[in-house]
C-alpha cells in the first residue's frame, strides 16, 4: 500500500516534469508559529513585487496569520533583482551552508544566474500541536478574544496542512535561535519527503546574536539549508537562488 | 494526581486501521493518559493525528505533546521503518530535549 502510494508519487511527480510542467509553481512557506514565515513572504513581495505591498502583518504575537494567504504571479528575477535593490547585494552575504551538490557547479551557478521563476507565494499559518488561549493572554489579549483567537489558530493549522495536498515547493522557515529538533518539525519534513516535494530550510533570524543555524544543517544534513535574516533582508540572494535552483 | 502512561505493542498497533489508531491514541491522551507506541507511527500518521487534535482543541484540551525517533530507512533504503512515539496531552507532558535517540520529556499533575 506504502509502495504504491511511493510509486504512484515519484511517477506523478516524473509526469509533471515531463510533460505536464506547470508554469507556475506554488511555493509554501511553511514552518512553526514565530519562525518569521509573513516576514520573509513580505521580503519577497518588496522584492519582486511592490516596496508597498504586504502579504500579512508580523507581530511577536504567535498565530498572527490564521489563514493561507495565496500571492499569485511572483516573478523572480535574478537578474535584474540586483539592479531592483542594490542594496541587497550590500548586506551580510556567509558562506552558502546548502548541503546541495550542486552548488560547487559554476556552470549552473551562470545559469541560475540568469534564471527567471515565475511563482505564487503560499503564506501559510504556523503547525502545532497545541494552542492553548491562555498563551495569547499572556501577549494581554482578553479572554474572549483569546479563545476565539485559539480557536482560528486551530483552523489554520488544518488548513496549512490541506495546502500541502496542492503545494509544488516548500520553503520551510525555522527559527535559527532555536532548538530545530522539534517533532513538528520533523513531521513536516517526514511529509515532504514522501510526497517528493522539493523543500528548502530556511534558517531564519541570523541577524540575532545567539542564531546558530549550523544546529539545523547538523540536525536535517539531507536537505540544503539556508540561513537568512528576512527582517533585515540578510543573504536573501542564496535563497533566491537556491529557490531557482529547486523550484524550477 | 495520578498520570496513567499506556504502552503499546507494535502488534497491537499494527492490527489498527489508520484512522482507528488515531482516535485510539487521541482518546488515551484527551483522557489525561501519556500513550507509548512500540513501533510509533509514520509522519504520515503523526500529521493526520495533528490534523485531528486540531479539530478537538477545546479550553481544556489544548492540544498534545509528541515527540519520537525518526524513521529509519531499513535493508535497500527502501522502505522507512518508524520507531518509538510517545504522546501525552499538552498540558500534563512537555518535552525538554530530543535527538535521534534520546527524548527527555517531564510529566506533571495539574
Amino acid at each position: 500500500m506504502k509502495l504504491n502510494r511511493w510509486r504512484k508519487g515519484i511517477l506523478s511527480r516524473l509526469l509533471r516534469v515531463l510533460f505536464f510542467r506547470k508554469v507556475t509553481a506554488k511555493i509554501g512557506i511553511y514552518g512553526p508559529p514565530n519562525a518569521g514565515k509573513t516576514t520573509l513572504a513580505n521580503r519577497i513581495i518588496h522584492t519582486f513585487v511592490d516596496e508597498n505591498e504586504d502579504m500579512g502583518v508580523s507581530t511577536e504575537v504567535p498565530h498572527e496569520t490564521r489563514r493561507a494567504v495565496r500571492r499569485k504571479g511572483i516573478l523572480i528575477d535574478l537578474k535584474s533583482k540586483s539592479v531592483q535593490n542594490p542594496h541587497l547585494n550590500a548586506t551580510t552575504n556567509p558562506d552558502s551552508m546548502s548541503t546541495s551538490t550542486s552548488t560547487s557547479d559554476s556552470k549552473s551557478k551562470q545559469r541560475e544566474g540568469k534564471a527567471k521563476l515565475k511563482l505564487d507565494i503560499v503564506d501559510t499559518p504556523g503547525l502545532a500541536t497545541k494552542i492553548d488561549f491562555h498563551d495569547f493572554m499572556a501577549f494581554g489579549l482578553e479572554e474572549q478574544e483569546a479563545k476565539k483567537r485559539a480557536k482560528e489558530a486551530t483552523e489554520g493549522v488544518i488548513e496549512a496542512i490541506k495546502w500541502l495536498d496542492d503545494i509544488d515547493g516548500v520553503l520551510l522557515l525555522m527559527d535559527a535561535t532555536e532548538d530545530p529538533y522539534t517533532q513538528t518539525n520533523i513531521v513536516i519534513i517526514g511529509n515532504l519527503e514522501a510526497r517528493s516535494i522539493p523543500m528548502i530550510v530556511v534558517a531564519n533570524k541570523m541577524d540575532l546574536p545567539e542564531a546558530a543555524p549550523q544546529r539545523i544543517v547538523d540536525a536535517f544534513p539531507q536537505h540544503p539549508v539556508i540561513p537568512i535574516s528576512a527582517l533585515k533582508g540578510e543573504n536573501m540572494d542564496e535563497l533566491y537562488k537556491e529557490m531557482a535552483r529547486r523550484f524550477r | 494526581m495520578e498520570i496513567k502512561i499506556d504502552l503499546i505493542s507494535e502488534d497491537k498497533i499494527n492490527s489498527m486501521s489508520s484512522m482507528e489508531k488515531l482516535r485510539f491514541i487521541l482518546d488515551g491522551v484527551k483522557s489525561g493518559n501519556i500513550v507509548i507506541l512500540e513501533g510509533g507511527l509514520s509522519s504520515e500518521e503523526q500529521m493526520k493525528l495533528i490534523e485531528l487534535t486540531m479539530t478537538e482543541v477545546d479550553d481544556d484540551f489544548p492540544g498534545i505533546e509528541i515527540s519520537g525517533y525518526p524513521a529509519k530507512r531499513s535493508f535497500l533504503n527502501l522502505r522507512k521503518k518508524t520507531r518509538l512515539t510517545v504522546i501525552g496531552p499538552a498540558k500534563v507532558m512537555h518535552t525538554i530535549k530530543q535527538d535521534k535517540d534520546l527524548i527527555s520529556a517531564v510529566v506533571s499533575a495539574v
